[in-house]
């Protein structure tokens, strides 16, 4: 029995990574690999070594060192540079990329030298939160294509997707808010500097002329709060009255309104003060309001679509020989080549080449398909053998995988039919104010019209359901920024209302509730020693195959031995030379056993050396952690039922895991699973869907909460209502029961707010009430409520959080 | 008294001129990237002397 090589430590000093094959040694440093050998190489020539003090071992492995010289070639094409630049003009170029790689100050520092990489790059700047760098360069002596290939070249290739050609107008919302926000908050705090004197009214600070100085300015200063900072409620309610509806800004508005008639009136008829400060402060609450929600879920991207998934370009074969054309530029009829590892942008025929299509996006079945020469291939897979010819039959955006994109689902906008709590009370509340300011306007002006006057202006002001406003926005934004803690990301806030309703709960399979890592292999047959494991390593890395994959994660770090004559059998197994002697791995039928019934679930690989079978392997998709809690705590919530696209080999183990209460459906396609949907909401179910994949964009979409499940939230997710971290789906339960929490909590709120108002109210109408206690009684009661909501979801966050060693930060 | 005067009006061109700073901030982009320039005051700025073949830097605008 040989002895093994003992195991190789040495980490590389670009990346990090242990160097599992034999190190490349360079200036007595070690590498892993060429790549990480080269960018070295090139950082020391230009004197940029200091990338390596900043973080330790800061590189990232470049594993595309084998793909095509000509990738970047369509960046040559004036269509696609104009879509892609932000600016231009004679000299100079200034583009954004998205470059997934940043990830540590040495990222920051390099990409912002590149200046030392390439002269005619003159500026470069990072935006390391959002992973954009910045660049600025000419045009004239270097070109789009030479400055991506180059920033590959060191590690950091951009990520450059379909829809960056359709570019979409950026969201201008926030800054314009942050103006408002400043001029409400300027004006308010000057407001109440002036307004000083008259809170102390018992002392006779200052002399008359002042106090007159003093409301002038009042008067001025309340002019850009009332004319510009509220505008976005004078056009919220605007539209709701014209489409016949009375939302929550109708009220805000007409307190405001009649907080400025009546100030104005009071300053011109009866020589007084006015609430000029009380507007400020009112508008600047809210406001302060309305940016807390927006920045909660500010930096989520939820609008993309398919067209984030494909490839920018494909090669196509032309008369002038191949050429890589723009993905919407593909026609019928082309012919398009597609290498290992490439997406099929288009449903097309299969003229050449071994096709092994890994549809696990599309159909979420994790095996690859053989198809055959002269077959029809769907759009969305992805080749895992070598390389393709293919025909067009289909424009990319007719194709399967976009008929499942133009489902009906996806044209209907589901928050235009949401009506949240709030917006429903505050209709009938508006009804009710309106009535009884005019019910003691009526009942006052027979006996006495000064206090008539009051008691209708009071009635206003002290009934303005600015707390009921700010209540529903500051406890979803702290609920929101809870989950965002616990990486669970919502679309909206209206997602929290949706979650607290939910009582039906529809999980997707592979990638959802099974983690590749964790999948489960047993070996059974004769005993395998340390050399045989070194020959099994060396053979199934060489294959993508989805079966190998596991296999060498199950192998771990053991060596790979040398061998020879490496060939994979598409369909069948993995052959080799090792000593002499011929080692096979795959299906029984290739290895001369014939067909064997598997006991019914998991897959078989069956090994041979020298022609005699050793025995096989089992392997089974293992459950990620906190599955099976997940599942009992969502049968005490409601039904629970599992739709997968595989087939039906796993039943009786899940079924044995997850307990007979939960419906398992296999064999569903994208459309299968979308009708279920609709189908269980047709039935009254308030439906939440767990899902990966595109296969599962339709059920997501048409689903009342859609949860993308992703290890890494950066990648592409379908148009889901929420992100999930896949390390974070046992707490899912948890994440359920506080958004049913925060609902109670914005009843509660509610409660609290209409207590204000029946006292404040009760007190108004009696006259009791001098509009000058309203004004101030206004903020302090929204400010009380911000307060109790903000309190509230943290304490219950934090109350949930410690029964699963949950530390607030 | 009547310095109050002057007070007042030197006040509120104060707030008035830190307002309008907030506004030319905010509007060349002062605030849209709040993190990194806490890794930027990091770097160093003296040339690495392992410079095999030293390049000069061209002009940045």
């Amino acid at each position: 029995m040989k002895e093994v090589k003992e195991r190789n430590n040495t980490l590389c000093f670009h990346c990090g990574e242990q160097c599992l094959d034999e190190s490349l040694r360079y200036d007595e440093k070690d590498f892993c690999c060429p790549g990480c050998k080269l960018v070295y190489e090139v950082l020391n020539e230009n004197g940029l070594s200091s990338y390596y003090e900043y973080g330790e071992k800061p590189g990232i492995k470049n594993t595309n060192n084998n793909k095509s010289v000509n990738r970047f070639d369509y960046l040559e094409e004036p269509e696609v540079i104009q879509k892609l630049i932000d600016f231009q003009n004679e000299k100079e170029t200034h583009i954004s990329f998205d470059i997934p790689a940043i990830h540590c100050a040495s990222c920051v520092w390099l990409l912002e030298n590149l200046h030392r990489l390439n002269e005619h790059i003159f500026e470069s700047r990072v935006d390391y939160v959002k992973k954009e760098v910045h660049i600025k360069f000419l045009h004239k002596s270097l070109n789009l294509k030479e400055l991506v290939r180059l920033l590959s070249k060191i590690g950091y290739e951009p990520s450059i997707q379909l829809d960056a050609l359709e570019k979409k107008p950026k969201d201008r919302i926030d800054r314009r808010l942050i103006y408002k926000l400043a001029v409400a908050g300027f004006c308010f705090g000057n407001m109440m500097f002036f307004s000083l004197p008259e809170y102390f009214s018992e002392v006779s600070l200052l002399e008359e002329n002042f106090r007159g100085l003093f409301v002038q300015l009042n008067i001025a200063l309340s002019l850009p709060v009332i004319f510009y900072s509220a505008t976005d409620y004078y056009r919220s309610a605007w539209y709701s009255l014209r489409s016949g509806r009375v939302n929550m800004d109708v009220p805000i508005v007409m307190g405001i309104i009649s907080l400025f008639v009546y100030s104005l009136y009071e300053v011109i008829a009866l020589g007084g003060s006015g609430y000029f400060d009380s507007i400020g402060g009112l508008l600047f609450f809210l406001l302060i309001g309305k940016y807390f929600q927006q920045k909660t879920y500010d930096r989520l991207a939820f609008d993309r679509d398919y067209k984030s998934y494909f490839p920018l370009a494909v090669t196509r074969l032309g008369n002038k020989g191949e050429e890589v054309v723009s993905l919407p530029k593909i026609k019928v009829g082309d012919t398009l080549k597609i290498r290992h590892g490439e997406l099929i942008p288009a449903d097309s025929l299969l003229l050449e080449g071994e096709a092994q299509i890994d549809y696990s996006f599309v159909t979420g079945e994790e095996v690859p398909v053989s198809v055959k020469k002269g077959s029809l291939i769907y759009a969305g897979g992805r080749q895992q053998a070598g390389a393709l010819l293919l025909n067009v039959q289909k424009a990319p955006s007719q194709g399967y995988l976009t008929d499942l994109w133009n489902q009906d689902s996806f044209q209907i906008e589901k928050s235009k039919e949401l009506e949240s709590l709030a917006n429903a009370i505050s209709g009938k509340f508006t009804l009710v104010v309106l009535m009884v300011a005019f019910g003691s306007l009526a009942f006052w002006i027979q006996r006495d019209v000064s206090l008539a006057m009051k008691t209708f202006t009071s009635v206003l002001i002290v009934a303005c359901p600015c707390a009921l406003a700010m209540s529903t926005p500051f406890t979803l934004g702290n609920t929101l920024r809870v989950f965002g803690n616990r990486k669970f990301y919502l679309k909206n806030s209206h997602v929290v209302e949706q979650l607290a309703k939910s009582d039906t709960y529809i999980f997707d399979k592979t990638g959802t509730l099974t983690d590749p890592a964790a999948a489960k292999v047993d070996y059974i047959g004769f005993c395998l020693d340390d050399e045989h494991k070194s020959v099994l390593k060396a053979m199934v890395q060489h294959s993508v195959h989805a079966l190998s994959n596991r296999l060498n994660v199950w192998l771990g770090g053991i060596k790979p031995a040398y061998v020879e004559g490496i060939e994979e059998f598409s369909g069948k197994g993995i052959e080799a030379i090792y000593n002499g002697e011929i080692v096979r791995l795959g299906s029984a039928k290739w290895l001369g056993i014939g067909d064997v019934r598997t006991k019914g679930f998991g897959n078989r690989i069956y090994l041979s050396i020298g022609g005699e079978v050793k025995g096989y392997f089992h392997i089974q998709s293992g459950l990620r952690n906190g599955v099976v809690k997940t599942m009992d705590q969502l049968k005490d919530m409601g039904q629970v039922h599992l739709l997968s696209g595989d087939q039906d080999q796993d039943r009786e183990n899940l079924q044995k895991a997850f307990g007979p209460a939960v419906k398992m459906n296999f064999n569903q396609s994208p459309k299968e699973k979308l009708q279920y949907i609709k189908f269980l909401n047709d039935g009254g179910n308030k439906t939440v869907m767990v899902g990966d994949g595109l296969n599962d964009a339709g059920a997501l979409q048409e689903s009342r909460v859609g949860i993308a499940v992703t290890s890494q939230s950066t990648h592409f997710s379908p148009a889901s209502d929420a992100i999930m971290d896949a390390d974070v789906i046992g707490h899912l339960p948890q994440f359920i029961a506080l958004a049913k929490e925060s609902r109670n909590v914005i009843k509660a709120s509610f409660v609290l707010s209409f207590l204000y108002n029946i006292v404040g109210i009760s007190l108004a109408v009696q006259g009791l009430l001098s509009p000058v206690i309203c004004a101030v009684l206004m903020p302090l009661s929204s400010i009380s409520v911000v307060v109790f909501t903000t309190v509230m979801i943290n304490y219950l966050a934090m109350r949930k959080g410690s029964k699963n060693n949950y530390l607030w930060k | 008294m009547e310095v109050i005067f002057i007070l007042i009006g030197v006040s509120l061109v104060l707030a008035s001129s830190f307002l309008f700073l907030f506004f030319r901030a905010m509007k060349k982009g002062q605030f849209d990237d709040t993190y990194t320039p806490s890794v930027r005051i990091l770097f160093d700025t003296h040339k690495n002397q392992k410079t095999v073949k030293p390049k000069p830097s061209p002009k940045t605008k």
